[in-house]
């Protein structure tokens, strides 16, 4: 079952063709990893999928893209798409509030009031991004005063207490040292049951052991797409290829 | 975890990261313009603090023993010039002041930051304009107040006449320091709000405002400064009535005005510099109260 | 870009071919034994055999370090771990052809009645078995590792033929029982040499497509 379609997709910076023809269906309750040299247009697809795109001044957009068969620039609210499309930044970006005001902020954004039912919201969103362990102490505290794995998958379980279907991640673990890390990848591995992860990654390692299906990108279009073992062990595109070989340019 | 170590051990500790007075002495030796530069900016800074103690004490030796009980006497009248009427003035006008230009400041710059097309032809004016208004002497805006609220309006000399000129004055100050602290909150919390499903309403005032909130009230703080400091502009607007301010309508005199008029008098110069004091000690008092405003900002933030 | 990793590459492929001729020359004296019989050659295939060993450890190691170093993905990845398995079966491949030298001589010095004509024949066959695979290798070829993987057959009809003659043997002579033994398990390991020869032909064919069928 695909959650989300791409289908000839085409996107433009003022005149820069930044995304060329991508169609692109990713399936529901997998990982999907976009990979690619910078400036190839990974992370314009991925922003284009919450319409995060829509704040940046001469960005044009044709072509179709669905989520669970809804035209996402159609009819659709922008502030419900992005309620069911969560989305994970390059650098942790919590709020300079307490660590609760953060988790509960799009809950109550989207109209929970009760105390009761935001303290277990804030709880099962910490329990969900395996964090709550380090935090439940400090639910009162700063989270800026957070380490940046802290702070990164608290982004996490901020993105998760307003129920999303789909998680976005643009490169979150870029600015994280090895053991973060790897606790967002065995995060991501345990969320795939319950939601759709869709991530940009400059670690090829971390697709490899975190997705299901990759899809590498050059100069605007999708050069491939397939499932990720076969994209990294036998890949069909020569470009594939001599990139994640490294024998790129 | 560092272990701790005692301070007494700390204190013992003889670094090998600080230069000795003879390291220096042997680095000033080979470069002996440094040490002429030093001495030079040195200088300079003993002497810029040595005038401000200077006139802080030179105020306080000549205002201290005026600081009678007198002075504080709840009447005005031509033999005893309180200055009680014109403390309350001040603080009434200051309010009022605040009141009319913060919500403008505010609003505008939230447009400019928030809303308005980065770079757009707009922006530019309203800013260069809001930086020329800044730098126009404030008796310019006493004679613009005096002409179009005093008399266009028939306001008289009045607190409304006066707040309103002063809050054109303070306007584009507030506004462009609360721009300026709109627009160093980082992209990455609007991102993150917008992200998370939030409306532009909700992100401005939930997440973009809270985090600006030092950097809006130190433009406050410097207005509230200009406001409480002001004479010639309320001359001409507020007026120099002697008594409290009973209405908006009714004249008064501020504090800076009132000592202004008294030393002009020539007849109450001690009382001048006894009000003085109490115009520094007022001044002082707010830095102080908006210091803690901000740290307590601060802490909730940091 | 990735220079280095390449020199590596090209360095690994150099021992594989070093080992792979070590190999061929092994399983060319055992048919050079089987032919003629020679007690020096034996010798030196003996001498020869620990050099495989040492060859295999030596790529064994290289593949591993490069593994842990550069995590080869793709067409690296497929060269290194085919390298990985092939190098199993080129050592087996030099294990058993001494086996067989020295079985050969065994029998040799025993009697000269037996028939090895079958047996000279399955040697040939599979040295050349080896050699394609080899060739394969160092050519990346895959219609030659192809031809590797077909001749399998021929070997087959060969053992089965030693196999039928060596129960005649049997039956004939019940003397040579202990010489129709070591007839049957020189059969045995003829035959097992091209079944590595196929696996390496294999391992080529994984490395060039991704895929070890044909």
């Amino acid at each position: 079952m695909d959650k989300f379609t791409i289908d000839k997709m085409n996107l433009y910076y003022g005149k820069f063709h930044a995304l060329k023809d991508v169609t692109l269906h990713m399936p529901e309750n997998k990982i999907t990893a976009f990979i690619g040299p910078s400036g190839c247009g990974k992370s314009t697809l991925l922003k284009s999928l919450n319409r995060m795109n829509d704040l940046v001044e001469g960005c044009k957009i044709t072509g179709d893209i669905r989520l669970d068969g809804e035209d996402i620039y159609g009819n659709m609210d922008v502030n419900v798409l992005r309620k069911r499309v969560g989305m994970v930044f390059q650098k942790a970006n919590p709020f300079p509030m307490s660590v609760y005001d953060n988790i509960a902020f799009g809950p109550r954004t989207h109209g929970i009031k009760s105390k009761r039912e935001l303290d277990r919201i804030v709880e099962e969103s910490l329990r969900d991004a395996a964090i709550w362990d380090e935090l439940k102490d400090r639910l009162k505290k700063s989270a800026l005063g957070l380490s940046g794995g802290q702070q990164q998958r608290l982004c996490i379980a901020r993105a998760l207490a307003v129920k999303p279907e789909v998680l976005l991640m643009d490169e979150a673990t870029s600015a994280l040292d090895p053991i973060s890390t790897g606790k967002i990848e065995e995060l991501c591995l345990k969320l795939k049951d319950d939601y759709t992860i869709i991530m940009v990654t400059h670690n090829m390692q971390q697709a490899l052991r975190v997705s299901d299906n990759t899809a590498f990108f050059l100069l605007g279009e999708m050069v491939e797409y397939n499932t990720t073992d076969a994209v990294f062990s036998s890949p069909k595109d020569k470009r594939t290829e001599e990139y994640i070989t490294g024998r790129f340019g | 975890m560092a272990d701790k170590t005692g301070s007494a051990e700390i204190a013992e500790i003889k670094p090998i990261n600080k230069l000795t007075l003879k390291q220096r002495l042997m680095s000033y030796k080979r470069k002996p313009l440094s040490l002429v530069m030093l001495l030079l900016v040195a200088l300079a800074a003993l002497i810029s603090a040595a005038a401000l103690v200077f006139i802080i004490v030179y105020v306080l030796v000549r205002g201290i023993p005026n600081l009678t009980p007198e002075l504080f006497s709840l009447t005005y009248n031509s033999d005893n010039v309180s200055c009680m009427p014109s403390i309350i003035n001040t603080v009434l006008l200051t309010l009022l002041t605040i009141l009319i230009s913060v919500p403008f400041g505010i609003g505008s710059a939230i447009y400019l930051a928030e809303y308005a097309k980065k770079g757009s032809k707009l922006v530019k004016v309203i800013r260069t304009m809001a930086e020329t208004l800044a730098g126009i002497p404030s008796i310019v805006y006493g004679l613009f107040g005096m002409l179009f609220f005093v008399y266009t309006l028939n306001w008289g000399y009045s607190l409304l006449a006066g707040a309103f000129t002063l809050a054109i004055m303070v306007l584009p100050t507030i506004m462009r320091t609360a721009e300026e602290a709109l627009l160093t909150v980082p992209d990455s919390y609007r991102e993150g709000s917008f992200g998370l499903g939030a409306g532009k309403l909700r992100t401005i005032v939930r997440i973009i405002l809270p985090s600006a909130m030092p950097g809006i009230l130190a433009g406050v703080i410097l207005a509230v400064g200009r406001i409480v400091g002001e004479t010639a502009a309320l001359i001409y607007t507020y007026g120099s009535a002697t008594g409290y301010t009973t209405g908006l309508l009714s004249s008064g005199r501020s504090l800076a005005v009132h000592m202004y008029v008294l030393t002009n008098e020539g007849l109450h110069t001690d009382q001048a510099w006894g009000t003085a004091v109490v115009l520094l000690v007022l001044v002082f008092g707010i830095n102080t109260l908006s210091a803690f405003i901000a740290k307590k900002l601060g802490n909730k933030k940091g | 870009m990735r220079e280095y990793f390449d020199l590596e590459l090209a360095n690994l492929n150099n021992r594989l071919i070093g080992m792979g001729t070590l190999v061929e020359k092994a399983i060319k004296d055992a048919v050079e034994m089987i032919t003629n019989g020679n007690e020096e050659l034996l010798k030196a295939a003996r001498e020869q055999e620990e050099v495989i060993n040492s060859s295999e450890n030596k790529i064994q190691n290289q593949c591993i370090r490069l593994l842990l170093h550069q995590a080869p993905v793709a067409a690296d990845l497929r060269y290194v771990s085919s390298a990985l398995k092939m190098i199993t079966d080129l050592e087996r491949i030099g294990d058993q052809a001494i086996d067989i030298a020295e079985m050969t001589q065994y029998i040799r010095n025993r009697s000269s009645v037996v028939n090895m004509t079958h047996i000279q024949e399955m040697a040939e066959q599979a040295a050349k078995m080896v050699t394609l695979a080899i060739d394969a290798f160092v050519k990346k070829d895959i219609d030659l590792a192809q031809t590797v993987s077909r001749s399998d057959d021929v070997i087959d009809g060969l053992f089965d033929k030693v196999k039928n003659e060596t129960v005649e043997l049997i039956h004939s002579n019940k003397e040579l029982g202990c010489e129709a033994i070591d007839l049957m398990m020189i059969a045995k390991y003829l035959e097992r040499i091209g079944d590595h020869a196929v696996n390496i032909a294999e391992w080529v064919a994984f490395s060039i497509t991704g895929s070890r069928e044909f």
